[in-house]
């Protein structure tokens, strides 16, 4: 059996592969290393996540996080329910703020700047870093207001600038062609699938740097699924995007990058090609395969 | 790490998973049987143990449709991951070798035939024999390194491979000074040839068969590598 200390080589298998792939161990993410290897990749780098604490009143959720994530890049936070994954994910926007007893420690950078730090504009930081849920949550308005909202509260009214972005926006959605003949119409008589497309098109309106997804197709049919992960792999041209699934085919399918949480920590971080066939620790191995730990 | 000894949560994949195990393992030992029975009724000039291997080759041919079938199965419902997906796709690639291997020992069995019924040689054969224990021999601890596992005995069988190819390339030196020396043992000499030939690929898949194992077990593709190079990349782990 490998432990941590015995996989420290960003190893490639055998000459003949072209990019080495990225093998980062728990210890390296700790130690600071994992953002060597992705450098090694040519990645640059839009987050950084160091010895990140948070606590829930008494309860630590998140322990000594270390975490690099990738510009331009899918990454996925695998892990059991409870894992932190998602607690670690609200924290890129600052949705803790919204839960009193939390308390946080470290640091969390987003190009340099500290996401954390007391100066930052919270509404700004959300535009930049956009977020969405498991449930689709459309306003109760036509889906052209959906899609507007966002610039109509930066105060932008100019009817032509409005219709060319919520054009731009579903279209980047993957949705102008199923909706284009009833902007009008309520978004709540859109189907789930449609409704999450339109709640991403609702995010790029306002032309995020980061979009977070948090569950985007658990609660959506294969169909529909399979269109979120398809747009998911486009908007990775411009956005930074990272996702919490619980279904690691989603994971392996979307991802560039996987990282798998396990009780607040962070286990492994790896290249999603590497880390779904050839994980490096003991932990990941067992949840990927479905064993008893 | 296919070394993981805890179990899958679903009971059902873990026995699915077993059983296409124990049934490469079962092939294994069918082939091996064929490869010296083969062998036997080529050096005994028996032709019954030589139809016999013929005729063995459906079981294994059908045996190899069915794990096909079960990997299959299990990729489709179970999705396996990580040593999960290494051990179904190194099981997938493994019954392909085992069932070359299977029909190489069906030619050999023919040329048994043919040269069963025609005049003995003095030595009967014997210039074949060494190769086919060498052979066997190291089919043999190949499937003892899949069923264990066992990856240092994967990368012995795979280095050995090349005494064979050595010991083949002397045979057929060998037969073709039998055949310049005596034109008219030049039929048979061919027979005798096709046969080292045969045991040579039953050598290369044999060799194939351990890189799938080293792949199963420590996720490295060592294929096209040479013996040294294979060992430094399995022994990289270990610095």
């Amino acid at each position: 059996m490998k432990t941590e200390n015995e996989t420290k080589e960003y190893s490639t298998m055998n000459s003949q592969e072209k990019t080495p792939p990225i093998r980062v161990s728990a210890s390296q993410a700790r130690s600071g290393e994992a953002r060597e290897a992705l450098l090694m990749a040519n990645e640059s780098i839009k987050i950084v996540v160091n010895d990140l604490n948070l606590y829930y009143g008494n309860d630590q959720a998140l322990k000594n996080i270390n975490l690099q994530i990738p510009e331009k890049r899918v990454t996925a936070f695998i892990g059991p329910s409870g894992c932190g994954k998602s607690t670690l994910l609200r924290c890129f926007n600052r949705m803790n703020d919204l839960v009193d007893s939390v308390s946080i420690t470290g640091d969390m950078l987003m190009d340099g700047q500290e996401i954390n730090a007391p100066g930052v504009n919270v509404s700004e930081l959300r535009r930049q870093v956009g977020m969405v849920f498991q449930k689709p949550n459309p306003f109760p308005k036509s889906i052209y207001e959906n899609v507007a909202y966002g610039l109509r509260l930066q105060g932008v009214n100019d009817r032509s600038t409005l219709d060319k972005v919520v054009e731009k926006s579903l279209k980047g959605a993957a949705l102008w062609d199923e909706v284009k003949d009833r902007l009008h119409e309520s978004a709540m008589g859109m189907s789930g699938g449609q409704q999450q497309r339109l709640v991403i098109a609702r995010a790029i309106a306002i032309e995020p740097e980061v979009i977070l997804l948090d569950e985007p197709a658990s609660a959506l049919d294969p169909i529909s699924t399979l269109k979120i992960e398809e747009l998911i792999n486009e908007l990775k041209n411009d956005y930074t995007i990272v996702i919490v699934t619980h279904n690691m085919q989603q994971a392996a399918r979307v991802s560039d990058y996987t990282a798998f949480m396990y009780m607040g920590e962070l286990i492994e971080f790896g290249a999603t090609d590497q880390l779904f066939t050839n994980p490096n620790n003991k932990q990941t191995e067992d949840y990927i395969t479905g064993r008893y730990g | 790490m296919v070394t993981n000894q805890s179990q899958h949560i679903s009971q059902q994949f873990e026995k699915e998973l077993q059983d296409i195990r124990s049934q490469v393992l079962a092939m294994g030992g069918m082939v091996e049987q064929q490869v010296q029975n083969a062998m036997e009724a080529l050096m005994n000039g028996d032709a019954d143990l030589a139809r016999a291997v013929i005729a063995s080759d459906e079981d294994v041919n059908k045996l190899e449709i069915q794990i096909d079938e079960e990997c299959i199965q299990i990729i489709a419902k179970r999705q396996p991951t990580a040593s999960d997906l290494r051990l179904v796709t190194g099981i997938l690639k493994t019954i392909t070798d085992l069932e070359r291997i299977g029909d190489e020992s069906v030619r050999i069995a023919r040329m048994a035939l043919n040269l069963s019924e025609k005049d003995r040689p003095k030595k009967n054969y014997r210039e074949l024999s060494a190769l086919g224990t060498q052979v066997r021999s190291n089919l043999s601890n190949a499937l003892d390194a899949f069923a264990r596992f066992d990856v240092e005995t994967a990368l012995l069988v795979a280095k050995e491979d090349r005494d064979v190819d050595a010991e083949y390339e002397s045979i057929v030196r060998q037969l073709v000074t039998y055949m310049m020396e005596d034109p008219r043992s030049i039929t048979r000499v061919i027979d005798m040839i096709w046969s080292a030939r045969s045991l040579e690929r039953i050598g290369d898949h044999v060799h194939n068969v351990c890189e799938h194992v080293i792949y199963l077990v420590e996720g490295k593709d060592v294929r096209h590598l040479s013996a040294e190079k294979m060992e430094e990349v399995v022994k990289a782990r270990k610095e």
